[in-house]
């Protein structure tokens, strides 16, 4: 029977089939672990005297609760509180413990874990990869079956390394067609949760196919996966090709000689069979897609940007354009910016922050407008600085901060004050999600820097038109 | 390790919104604790006070006393977003031991499941009549998986049934995995083998 790429990934790891009374076990090759949503499991595993069982196959950053200043003279890192350093130090004692290895403070792979794992090649094809975040599907932009878990979850993983999961059912959303001049991932994540709706993925693994993904570089299709759970659907997957295999050559934790070229063969097998079903299809137009960016206060609440806001479904739609201060009818286009923020396992790898230092480049940061960009991990940052893009963020007048989540969720400091408008690269509009009472407009990497410029939400093919006309 | 559930019977609190995310039951700036204890403070703080810290008199979750309002009957969509247990952690903490909505999130469901707090999902007509009588008692029976206002008629719901076997009997299934460990070694001694 012709199979998907999902269900070749998912039979591969099956321990224990399901039953009707029983889910599968299924087995995790790869289990990230961060400071925020590992510590209780750490506990409970402890409190029932076990050892994490695959320490080899566990691999921990510290992202979420660090700050992105420096320390200080005496070596003191100016945290949130002092919760967020019993966090951070919960972690460092917990790997230490039980022999996980942690990109810590001093570590030059510390990352924002799903900028990280790909990064130093431990996320490959073909693999189950779990962690206590929804955004582990970042990862399967590389073929991998890659979701979040709850702390419970986190433990069992910690204590078996498997889980207990009913197999999802599976949605393939083909964007066919190229992608217009200026349309980055971001935009494609976003046209794809708009069409979906919020809940529109909600019990799906999501294969994102067709000529515009394809298209797509490494970066642009993590960014793609990474926001699947934005549309509600546990993962999202693309079929490894020779993008993916030119991207894994050479990264730490591949397969290195003649056993990368034997993984490469497999990886490239790792696609759905000509005839297989999926329980949903959706087809999108990639030609139809222009910069998009949200009105709401979730992320299908995206269009392009100056569409006028459609009016409001029902009381919560309502309540999210109040919340907002925008109106129906109008573009959003008007509304002055406060802040920019340029990071986040949707858009801070490399590619985003060249996107986004292509339109500041010998331009300014509106006055007033605070921007802040802040890397994926500690090689992007030392890429960009080698380009020196960290010299174009600066001489634009934007903060160039250390690695980490920072305004993304705002649980380090990093924060959009009370009833400020922000334009984010990140991936969740939440109310109050990058601080209480802030407002967030979702964009991509370039669009947050046009908007800098400009101080107000700004499609960027305006500055991209013009440097190539010049 | 969860409390068993079988049957409860409670008022119900009903925020009618759809799509309250996780953010919103317990927002990012509330996860930097190690425990799972004392989150109910925290539980949908944003709507519960003001900047300032003082409690907003309005907010409905200010107004009632939790150990009588044990359930709680959400809009579409509920706790979208985020993996983060210290959602049902937090609800459970301030005092719910069942939310009732038209669509639960997939993750929530799963963490939910494992600490005890009961998701039901029921159709629209039958969430239209729970919100209408917010102050009639509901019983949720697990062992005949209905749910039912005052003396109506109940209302059937589903659970995956390994989860619902586990509340019923308190299962802890971090044992029940262990015990699988012979198999999970046999078929990592196999795949290592490749
Ligand atoms: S960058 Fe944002 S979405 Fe990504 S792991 Fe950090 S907090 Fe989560």
């Amino acid at each position: 029977m012709p199979e998907t790429l999902f269900d070749k990934v998912w039979s591969r790891h099956v321990v224990a089939a399901e039953t009707p009374d029983t889910p599968a076990v299924l087995h995790v090759d790869l289990h990230l672990v961060h400071e925020v949503t590992s510590p209780q499991a750490f506990a409970e595993i402890e409190s029932r005297g076990l050892r994490v069982r695959r320490p080899d196959r566990t691999f921990a950053t510290l992202d979420h609760s660090t700050p992105t200043l420096p320390a200080d003279a005496a070596g003191e890192r100016p945290y949130y509180t002092p919760a967020s350093k019993a966090q951070v130090e919960a972690l460092e004692a917990n790997c230490a413990r039980h022999g996980v290895s942690l990109a810590g403070w001093d570590s030059e792979d510390r990352g924002v874990v799903h900028v990280m794992g790909p990064e130093l090649g431990l996320t490959r094809p073909g693999m189950t990869i779990v962690c206590g975040d929804s955004h582990t599907a970042t990862h399967g932009a590389f073929g991998a079956l890659a979701f979040g878990i709850g702390t419970t979850e986190v433990a069992h993983v910690l204590a078996t390394q498997c889980l207990l999961q009913r197999k999802p059912k599976a949605m393939r959303v083909t964007v066919s067609g190229q992608l217009r001049p200026g349309v980055s991932g971001k935009d494609v994540a976003l046209a794809i949760i708009a069409r979906l709706g919020f809940g529109g993925g909600s019990g799906f693994v999501i294969e994102y196919a067709g000529e515009a993904i394809r298209s797509l570089d490494m970066e642009g299709r993590m960014t793609v996966c990474n926001m699947s759970i934005e549309a509600g659907a546990r993962a999202g997957m693309i079929a490894p090709d020779e993008t993916t295999v030119a991207w894994l050559k050479g990264r730490r934790h591949a397969p290195k000689g003649e056993a990368f070229d034997r993984a490469a063969a497999d990886w490239l097998s790792l696609r759905s069979d000509p005839g297989a079903a999926f329980d949903a299809e959706v087809e999108i137009d990639g030609p139809a897609i222009r910069p998009m960016a949200t009105w709401g206060t979730t992320p299908d609440a995206a269009s392009a940007i100056g569409d006028p806001v459609p009016a409001p479904r029902d009381a919560s739609g309502e309540k999210a354009l109040a919340y907002m201060g925008f109106a129906s009818g109008e573009a959003t286009t008007g509304h002055a910016v406060d802040v920019v923020f340029v990071g986040s396992c949707t858009n801070g790898r490399l590619p985003d922050l060249r996107a986004a230092a292509e339109v500041l480049r010998g331009r300014k940061v509106k006055p007033g407008l605070r921007m802040l960009v802040v890397p994926g991990s500690e090689a992007v940052r030392r890429d960009a600085e080698a380009e020196g893009l960290d010299r174009v963020f600066i001489e634009a007048g934007a903060e160039w901060r250390i690695p980490g989540c920072s305004m993304c969720l705002a649980m380090n400091g990093d924060m959009v004050a009370p009833g400020q408008l922000a334009v984010s690269t990140s991936n969740r509009n939440f109310e109050g999600r990058q601080g209480p009472g802030s407002r967030t407009i979702l964009a991509s990497p370039a669009t947050a820097a046009a908007t800098a410029v400009m101080g107000v939400l700004t499609d960027p093919r305006v500055f991209l038109e013009e440097t190539a006309d010049v | 390790m969860s409390e068993p559930f079988r049957a409860l019977t409670s008022k119900t609190v009903v925020l009618s919104q759809s799509n309250i995310d996780t953010d919103q039951i317990i927002p990012g700036r509330f996860l930097s604790t190690t425990t799972r204890e004392g989150l109910g403070a925290h539980a949908f703080h944003d709507w519960r006070y003001e900047a300032d810290g003082s409690p907003k008199p309005e907010a409905v979750l200010n107004r009632i006393d939790p150990a009588e309002h044990r359930i709680l009957l959400a809009g579409a969509n509920f706790a979208c977003g985020s993996s983060r247990e210290h959602a049902p952690w937090a609800l459970l903490d301030y005092g719910f031991r069942a939310v009732v909505s038209t669509g639960i999130a997939d993750i929530f469901t799963s963490n939910a499941l494992k600490n005890g707090l009961l998701p039901v999902v029921v159709d629209q007509a039958a969430w239209d009549d729970l919100a209408a009588h917010p102050d009639q008692p509901v019983t949720i029976d697990l062992e005949t998986s209905t749910i039912r206002r005052g003396n109506a008629a109940p209302v059937a719901f589903t659970v995956e049934r390994f989860a619902r076997q586990c509340l019923l009997d308190g299962v802890d299934t971090l044992g029940w995995l262990q015990a699988r460990l012979p198999a999970i070694e046999a078929f990592e001694r196999q795949k290592e083998a490749l």
